[in-house]
């Protein structure tokens, strides 16, 4: 914001409490993130809207098509069903239906997934909806240092692009630099180096499937881990050199598994590297089923990395 | 007389290092060793490398096995003359057990940000001492962590500063005119931010070029100068390698262009190819970077001829160069002049202070020493 004065942000309570006096600043949207830029850029800039996001993310829109580039924060990704016209069928097609002529730099910002007792109503992963959707980029981060380089390069990017943050990521430490820099769109992130089996995972997924291959690795079996971090565009090219490196390839996924991004990378790598698979490429995913409220439930919704470590140890007896 | 029972610990390579993985031991207990030969291979999430006895003896003791994972500074292995009992081994290894215990291990290094008052200067500085400073100078590309095999080793009775190049690592990006007369004079004004008046200049390939430009302005501040592979000592950079730095962003395109700088290719790890993905994602970074390579490397050539420079300075040069060089041609050492000790290391590339980190700082130790005579 202080590099291009065209960002501006808008959302529920981003400014913190529209209209009362005193208030302002009091949240910096529902979970703190954009606190403090009301009073650095004042309130032109960090705009409090009503509880519309039909609206608001249609206005969004306009603003981009005629010179702004909106950060919009919505609050739970759940609640973008009410904008799907103004997403689907006007902002991710603005580019393409005017022949290149309209950019629309639109950051939609959205938290997303299960783990905090939200129901099942504020508790999806939503990401395949708008993988789905050509004109839309994905972008899903899973650390601090990827969530800074690829915000900034969702707002510098002339298309638009749905930013999904994972609530229960949040508290997450991790070195940042303080100066500003971007990490391009489509380049997966290899986490760790391994030779037995490929884990693709996106998001807080990422974490869990750490925590499987720290506990693997002491059972000599070496898993590498690759976080695509954009779902759209996806890094096909890494994907398949992993995939094709070990034979063995886990797909942890979050969201629900009929037409989701584990279905979806499964398809890539069977049609692309089939050859050279030695095993079943393996999905961990939630079920077909909403987010259940009832904690114990929620658990065991949420892939962990139990699931994980059993699907690894499964790709690593076939054929042995 | 040294001591009679020695301590071969987990070395610190690089400050983010806290602990390593013993890969694998190259002698076995009982055996004699002498102090350069390679002992244990030594694994960390950023690179593997073989560590050398430091002492000679014999191996009374492995302490970690292969496999272990043991924080820095922490017991590996126990040298001892033959007539020193059992007994007092055990009692030596208990020791530093409970010594790690209460000690929690060595703080871990942190670099610091030295203004110059021509930009701010990231440096690393290691050890304490009388002796007379050592100051090291990276290569095009690189950081102060290209050391991390060399400087404290050379830190023994000194103070070892390993500065980021301005348009390099935490150091400024504003880099004047790029070239090495202004890259010179910020180094010079960083080694004074440090209250240095003389140093041993140690550089390799630009930071080499940068030591050499530096002793040509400043000849009372510089005692010694040590060159690994510099720039400025021949016509041309081989393998492309300027621009293809300069153009690489994905993953594969960035191992490639880092495996040009090893003998083996294997040495290029994923923590190296991210380091400098990470630095060029920077705001700024390829506009230094660029601007830097045009003033010094324009078009792939050296802009600057150092070689009258080098048969001029007073302070002994040792000039180091491995013989599977791919980037910076090694120099035609019968027309150096007199003054320049020439010493080719057999299998490395153009990394030698990483490839083959023991012996050459053997040679800088050496050099160090016989200028201080």
């Amino acid at each position: 914001m202080a590099r291009d004065p065209s960002v501006i942000v808008l959302g529920e309570d981003v400014a913190g409490g529209a209209g009362a006096n005193g208030e302002q600043d009091a949240w910096g949207g529902a979970f703190g993130v954009t606190k403090g830029l009301i009073g650095r850029f004042g309130a032109n800039r960090v705009l409090d809207t009503p509880i519309t996001e039909s609206a608001f993310v249609g206005a969004a829109g306009g603003a981009a098509m005629t010179g702004l580039r909106p950060v919009v924060e919505i609050m739970f990704v759940d609640f973008l069903g009410v904008c799907f016209d103004q997403i689907f069928n006007q902002i991710a097609k603005f580019r393409y239906m005017f022949g290149g002529k309209a950019v629309t730099p639109l950051v939609l910002r959205a938290t997303f997934g299960a783990g905090s007792g939200s129901g099942s109503q504020h508790s999806q992963a939503l990401y395949p909806l708008f993988t789905h959707i050509p004109g839309l980029k994905v972008v899903v981060p899973s650390n601090p240092y990827d969530a800074k380089g690829l915000l900034i390069q969702a707002i510098r990017d002339d298309d638009p692009v749905i930013f999904l943050e994972h609530k229960l990521l949040y508290d997450t430490m991790g070195e940042a630099p303080d100066a500003a820099y971007t990490i391009p769109f489509g380049e997966a992130n290899v986490v760790r180096e391994g030779d037995d089996v490929t884990i693709i995972a996106l998001g807080r997924m990422v974490g869990v499937a750490e925590a499987a291959a720290a506990a693997l690795e002491k059972d000599g079996i070496n898993c590498a881990i690759i976080d695509p971090r954009t779902t759209s565009p996806l890094d096909t090219d890494t994907i398949l050199e992993f995939a094709e490196q070990s034979g063995r390839v886990v797909i942890v996924d979050e969201s629900n598994p009929r037409c989701g991004m584990a279905a979806d990378i499964a398809a890539l790598i069977a049609e692309e590297g089939f050859d050279t698979l030695k095993a079943p490429i393996l999905k961990v995913t939630a079920p077909h089923t909403p987010v259940p409220y009832a904690p114990q439930l929620e658990r065991t919704y949420i892939p962990d990395a139990a699931r994980v470590e059993a699907a690894v140890r499964k790709a690593v007896a076939h054929g042995a | 007389m040294a001591d009679p029972i020695q301590a071969i610990r987990m070395p610190r390579w690089g400050m983010t290092m806290t602990e390593g993985t013993v890969a694998n031991w190259l002698v076995e207990e009982g055996a004699a060793v002498a102090s350069d030969q390679d002992m244990v291979e030594i694994e960390t999430t950023k690179i593997t490398n073989v560590m050398e006895a430091g002492y000679g003896g014999i191996v009374r003791r492995i302490v970690a096995d292969p496999g272990a994972v043991v924080p820095v500074g922490a017991l590996i292995a126990v040298l001892a003359d033959p007539s020193v009992p059992d007994a007092e081994i055990d009692a030596f290894i208990e020791a530093r057990k409970a010594e790690a215990q209460s000690s929690g291990g060595p703080a871990a290094p942190a670099s610091r940000i030295v203004d110059t008052g021509l930009g701010a200067l990231n440096v690393l500085s290691l050890g304490e001492g009388d002796g007379i400073p050592v100051v090291l100078l990276h290569g095009f590309g690189g950081d102060l962590n290209n050391w991390l095999f060399n400087q404290e080793a050379l830190a023994a009775g000194r103070a070892v500063h390993a500065f980021d190049l301005p348009g390099h690592g935490a150091s400024t990006l504003e880099i004047g005119a790029g070239d090495l007369a202004a890259l010179a004079a910020m180094v010079e004004a960083g080694i004074s931010a440090l209250g240095i008046s003389a140093a041993h200049l140690v550089g390799h390939s630009l930071g080499g070029a940068v030591a050499l430009k530096l002793a040509a302005t400043q000849p009372d501040r510089v005692v010694s100068i040590t060159l690994i592979a510099p720039a400025g000592l021949g016509d041309r950079v081989g393998e492309n390698y300027i621009a293809d730095f300069l153009a690489a962003s994905r993953r594969r395109p960035v191992a490639d262009v880092l495996s040009r700088l090893f003998a083996s290719p294997d040495a290029v790890t994923r923590d190296m190819i991210e380091g400098v993905q990470r630095f060029k994602q920077i705001d700024g970074v390829p506009e230094a970077l660029a601007k830097l390579a045009g003033a010094v490397f324009p078009e792939g050539r050296q802009a600057d001829d150092l070689r009258s420079t080098l048969s001029a300075v007073h302070a002994p040069v040792l000039l180091i160069w491995g013989d599977k060089d791919r980037i910076l041609a090694p120099a035609d050492g019968g027309s150096l002049g007199p003054g320049v000790q020439y010493e080719t290391i057999a299998g490395a590339g153009h990394m030698p202070h990483m490839e083959a980190a023991a012996q050459v700082n053997r040679l800088i130790a050496a050099h160090i020493a016989s200028a201080e005579g």
